[in-house]
């Protein structure tokens, strides 16, 4: 088995600032890598440049045997409609808000071929039910739902095409605290059941906790420490890494 | 070699980097072999690093030298220096782990927590259900919590959903910390006929009982971990 994702030697500068500074990552199938880090640590321009969207000054970004940085912008968006999914933070970043619910989930399957109607209407019911959003929904606009519903419709569109690697930048951002346990817990599931690899970025370590298997921790561009999820919370050798862990409030 | 688990020369210190440096030593050039079918517990006064033992040989406190030697499918594995999805595989396939306390994950129901570990490895929902269901009916949590999250069950009940949990899968070496520590006379019962069947079927355990009794009657052999001397 080799990594779905393999990343070497990623730099990037923007002025006198290191934003990435000598990163390497690999995320093999299957398996939940969770970036964690303050913001101006570097973790959402990783993932912009490991999903192709910015340019690094030097490194190499390689997906099942694909050279991302090298491919045009046609065969990065065949890449993004059809290997990968996104998850933003703002769900209205990913979701078009002057389309149905249903027209959202199923103009994916459509983007990788799909063509009959009634199969694509039921493919967007089953999926608004796995996310737990009432089917009889599937008509209304996402500007009628709530935040946590908009996240959850943003995930169906996401997932319904099966992608093989997700980038999630700070899936729960935005939400009540309340919301946020309910999406982390479907995203558990989800990502289980499907078996997805799973680059996500966030502030939470709770969050980064429940879901990664493993985790990078950034600082200044540089990830200064790595590893086992539980081991990298529990007994932290970074200093800075140390501080992230302790400045976490228990409840 | 007949070891099912073996701490060679283990050393364990905690740097506080927030607290200017400071370095705390906790284990030193610790000797552990643990062989199948044996149940070591580990004696000590509190603050001797018991649990930081069990800890690193569980891989979620990283070695900070030596070897922890763990027999995984018929192979020799170091987990001081495996890296993360070796550790997560081993885990899954070999090594289990009974903390004091459940990690609840929000509203996922008790019996759901106890099969999980069986269908990552591949037992069937069906199946792994079952088999969830009948070991927390067998340590006595009521039925109709079985489809309950634990968030709000009692320390207890919870302790008894998180022992099931380690139980389920029939792991080949197994750490129990403080696995009775807030059960009733009734389960503790349960929890020492379940480690005897353990044994029985050759797992290797690694305990901490503050129980007296529950230790005497299971432990084949006690494992003393001395306080270090503050280094100079």
């Amino acid at each position: 088995m080799s990594p779905l994702l393999s990343a070497r030697g990623l730099e990037l500068r923007f002025g006198r600032i290191a934003a990435l500074d000598g990163v390497d990552l690999d995320i093999w199938p299957g398996e939940v890598v969770a970036i964690v880090g303050e913001s101006g640590s570097g973790k959402t321009t990783l993932l912009r440049v490991l999903s192709g969207l910015a340019a690094p000054d030097a490194g190499s970004v390689i997906f099942d045997g694909q050279d991302v940085l090298g491919m045009n912008e046609a065969a990065r968006r065949h890449l993004m409609r059809t290997q990968w999914g996104f998850v933003h933070q703002n769900p209205r970043d990913g979701l078009r808000m002057g389309v149905s619910a249903g027209g959202n989930i199923g103009e994916r399957l459509m983007a990788t071929g799909a063509r009959h109607y009634g199969n694509i209407r039921a493919a967007a019911a089953d999926w608004l039910r796995r996310v737990e959003i009432d089917p009889e929904r599937l008509d209304a606009l996402p500007r009628t739902f709530s935040g946590g519903m908009q996240q959850r419709l943003q995930i169906a569109r996401t997932l319904v095409t099966h992608p093989r690697l997700v980038f999630m930048d700070e899936p729960t951002g935005g939400l009540d605290v309340s919301v946020q346990a309910r999406l982390l817990d479907l995203i558990r599931a989800l990502v289980a059941e499907l078996g997805l690899s799973v680059l996500l970025v966030t502030h939470d370590i709770a969050a980064a906790r429940l879901l990664a298997h493993r985790i990078l921790v950034m600082r200044h561009g540089q990830v200064v420490e790595q590893g086992l999820t539980d081991r990298v919370l529990d007994d932290p050798q970074h200093p800075y890494t140390q501080l992230l862990v302790t400045s976490v409030l228990a409840a | 070699m007949s070891f099912a688990l073996r701490a060679e020369n283990l050393g364990k210190s905690f740097t506080l980097h927030l607290q200017g440096g400071v370095t705390l030593p906790v284990l030193q050039a610790l000797e552990l072999t643990v062989a199948p079918g044996e149940c070591v517990a580990l004696s000590g006064p509190s603050g001797a690093g018991k649990s930081t033992l069990m800890r690193c040989l569980y891989g979620n406190y990283g070695a900070g030298s030596g070897r922890i030697l763990i027999r995984h499918h018929d192979a020799s594995v170091d987990l001081a220096t495996a890296d993360a999805r070796l550790v997560r595989e081993v885990r899954r396939d070999t090594l289990g782990y009974v903390s004091q306390f459940l990690r609840v994950i929000p509203r996922v129901p008790a019996i759901e927590i106890v099969a999980e570990p069986l269908m990552a490895r591949g037992v069937a929902r069906d199946a792994a259900l079952a088999r969830a269901e009948a070991l927390l009916t067998r340590l006595n949590l009521p039925a109709r919590l079985h489809h309950l999250p634990p968030a709000t069950f009692s320390g207890g009940e919870q302790q008894r959903v998180n022992l099931a949990r380690g139980f389920a899968p029939g792991y080949p070496v197994l750490l129990l910390d403080e696995p009775t520590a807030s059960l009733d006379a009734a389960n503790r019962e349960v929890v020492i006929g379940l480690i005897a069947e353990a044994k029985a079927r050759g797992a290797a355990i690694v305990g901490i009982f503050h129980d007296a009794e529950v230790r005497d009657r299971v432990a084949d052999r006690l494992f003393d971990v001395a306080p270090l001397h503050e280094a100079a």
